[in-house]
């Protein structure tokens, strides 16, 4: 007896009402497919094209021991791709594919990286706000609705909880430290601040995506509510640190039980998303090098891997 | 498919709370500077000058934090994700290896250890890593030369793990009980460095003819540093004598066999080039070194030196 159509988007309807898991041989809608692949590729490019402004610094550590924690810290970025072009080959496209997706410019990762690292508290700052927002991000995810994805973002968000008190620890020694440190600190948050709440994307009335993704059970909370979760989590953090964020109108507003706090600079986050950021061209010109470099490398593995076959 | 909660808020939520908190059993670096070398018995053994132990210690020592410089110089370079993760590894077994060193030879002689400012926090393997100068660095040459392709790295790790290795292998008999711990634990590593190495040299070898050019290349490339890293010098033959060291010299028969082991299995010659000459004698070692360590140290100390009195 084979399923009719209707059937089996019914029982695709009532796994998502459940909260259940869709698995990866289960029947899903070509457009939750399509919406799941753009979601975990970028995720994944996100997380390789990320190891570049931090993997700058490994060199520049001002202590061996910083240096093995930013060594690890890159290192699982590179683990967390990994997984997660894992999770996305589940739906059908490979791993070249979804490489060369991102070096065309089809797919894309998180704007927040085109940003420059320009002193070494930016790893600490990164560690606390890029990846803060990045947890507020995928904690929700856990719960999504593929299986696969919801498996490794598990595994990743307890890695990225590691990296984000690592982070600020690291800040919270700097500020122990000499006053040219304390305002390396402060100058690093002060750049960092607008870029990380961009990363919760546009405003939900511009988000033309999550009504879908939500329906789908992809996406669990919208834009502004995580970008709210991530302002009120990350205010007793800078008062424990003893930095202020670059906003005026970020005040506790009694009634809401919230912060209030202003409005990012959309213009310079559609800048950064069409191209033009300080560095856009930068990441994928050197993942672009770093892929060409490798592909003998990689046909010589091929061709070692068939005669070992054949042999 | 698996029955979740369907309660909204949620699951997982548990990792927003206590950012604050002091779980530090999380913190795999520890959440501030330890004593790297707490709990071994780092009693002087007998019979051995403290300075020679100390020089001894940083000869290990900066192959290793060197070299670990040049790998990992590769994070986000490397042909595949796979290749990236192993390579970073490496790295960061090097870089374990040399602060245990380094805290070792400032605890045997603390006059190794730079001078600086009056009250600065730097611990002393950091004093060493980032305030000496190119001509106080005691590595071999064949740990500092420049990358090259893929095929380079290969081959320098595959000719520097396997002397490392034999080494190592030896020092776990050490006098000096630091000595000998640091040696037992890099065995491990550097066995995996080795093998990881030696796979890709066969890989390249039997791959494909663009991939075989190169390895051999870059091994004919590195093959006039490979001397240097069995040469005895003075210092380690001091050490030797005293039961604390090892003579690498003493395991140049037991790396041959293994090279050799590498070459015939993948049917590649071994390079006729001589050994790249010293200055008046005097090689890495000795702190006489190629251009391009003052280059890299230019790039890693920066950061520490512009904070002398910073705490990171």
């Amino acid at each position: 007896m084979t399923l009719t159509d209707h059937e089996l988007e019914q029982a695709f309807e009532t796994t998502i009402a459940h909260n259940d898991r869709i698995e990866p041989r289960d029947w899903m809608p070509e457009g939750y497919r399509k919406t799941l692949v753009r979601q975990v590729a970028q995720h994944a490019h996100s997380e390789i094209i990320g190891m570049q402004p931090e993997g700058a610094w490994i060199t520049r550590a001002p202590s061996l021991r910083r240096k093995a924690i930013l060594l690890a810290k890159v290192q699982d970025e590179a683990g967390h791709g990994l997984y997660l072009y894992s999770a996305c080959e589940t739906l059908g496209v490979s791993r070249g594919e979804l490489t060369d997706m991102l070096i065309q410019g089809r797919q894309k990762y998180s704007s927040i990286f085109n940003y420059p690292t320009l002193s070494y508290a930016d790893v600490g700052t990164i560690g606390w706000l890029v990846d803060g927002a990045a947890i507020c991000n995928q904690v929700p995810l856990c719960r999504t609705s593929f299986g696969p994805y919801g498996r490794a973002m598990i595994r990743i968000c307890k890695e990225e909880s590691f990296h984000q008190r690592q982070g600020y620890e690291l800040l919270m020694t700097m500020m122990r430290g000499t006053d040219e440190q304390r305002a390396m600190v402060q100058e690093s948050v002060d750049r960092f601040w607008w870029p990380a709440l961009m990363m919760f994307g546009p405003p939900d009335a511009e988000s033309p995506n999550s009504a879908q993704s939500m329906a789908w059970g992809i996406k669990r909370n919208t834009n502004d509510e995580l970008r709210q979760r991530f302002v009120d989590m990350s205010m007793p953090q800078a008062e424990a640190l003893g930095v202020t964020f670059p906003d005026p109108d970020l005040r506790w507003n009694e009634e809401r039980g919230h912060y209030d706090f202003g409005t990012p600079d959309w213009d310079e986050f559609m800048q950064v998303v069409k191209g033009d950021g300080p560095c856009n061209r930068q990441r994928i010109a050197h993942r672009k090098r770093a892929h060409e470099d490798g592909a003998w490398v990689r046909e010589a593995a091929t061709a070692f891997a068939a005669k070992e076959l054949s042999a | 498919m698996s029955h979740s909660t369907p309660d909204p808020n949620d699951a997982h939520g548990s990792v927003f709370d206590g950012l604050l908190g002091s779980d530090d059993s999380q913190w795999a670096f520890g959440t501030d500077f330890e004593d790297p070398l707490a709990g071994v018995d780092t009693t002087m053994p007998e019979g051995v000058a403290p300075d020679a132990l100390a020089t001894y210690c940083v000869m290990l020592a900066d192959d290793a934090l060197v070299l670990s410089h040049r790998v990992s110089e590769w994070c986000s370079n490397a042909p595949d994700l796979e290749e990236d993760i192993a390579l970073a590894n490496i790295a960061l077994d090097l870089l374990g290896q040399a602060r245990l060193l380094l805290a070792r030879a400032a605890a045997a002689d603390p006059t190794v250890v730079p001078a600086l400012p009056e009250g600065s926090p730097v611990p002393p393997e950091d004093a060493l890593a980032f305030f000496r100068e190119a001509g106080d660095f005691r590595n071999v040459r064949l740990a500092e030369v420049d990358n090259g392709d893929f095929a380079h790295v290969v081959c320098r790790i595959l000719l520097f793990a396997t002397v490392r290795l034999a080494l190592m292998e030896r020092l776990r008999e050490s006098r000096d009980r630091v000595l000998a711990a640091v040696a037992a634990k890099g065995v491990k590593e550097l066995a995996y460095h080795r093998d990881y190495a030696g796979r890709w040299f066969l890989t390249l070898a039997q791959g494909t003819d663009e991939s075989r050019r190169r390895l051999v290349a870059a091994l004919e490339d590195l093959w006039p540093l490979y001397p240097e890293l069995l040469a005895t010098h003075a210092v380690e033959d001091e050490v030797a004598t005293a039961g604390v060291g090892v003579r690498p010299a003493d395991v140049a028969a037991e790396v041959e066999v293994v090279l050799e082991q590498v070459l015939a299995m993948s049917a590649v010659e071994r390079p006729d080039r001589r050994a790249l000459a010293g200055v008046r004698g005097r090689t890495g070692r000795d702190g006489l070194h190629t251009e391009a360590l003052g280059r890299m140290l230019a790039e890693m100390q920066v950061t520490a030196r512009a904070h002398p009195m910073g705490q990171w």
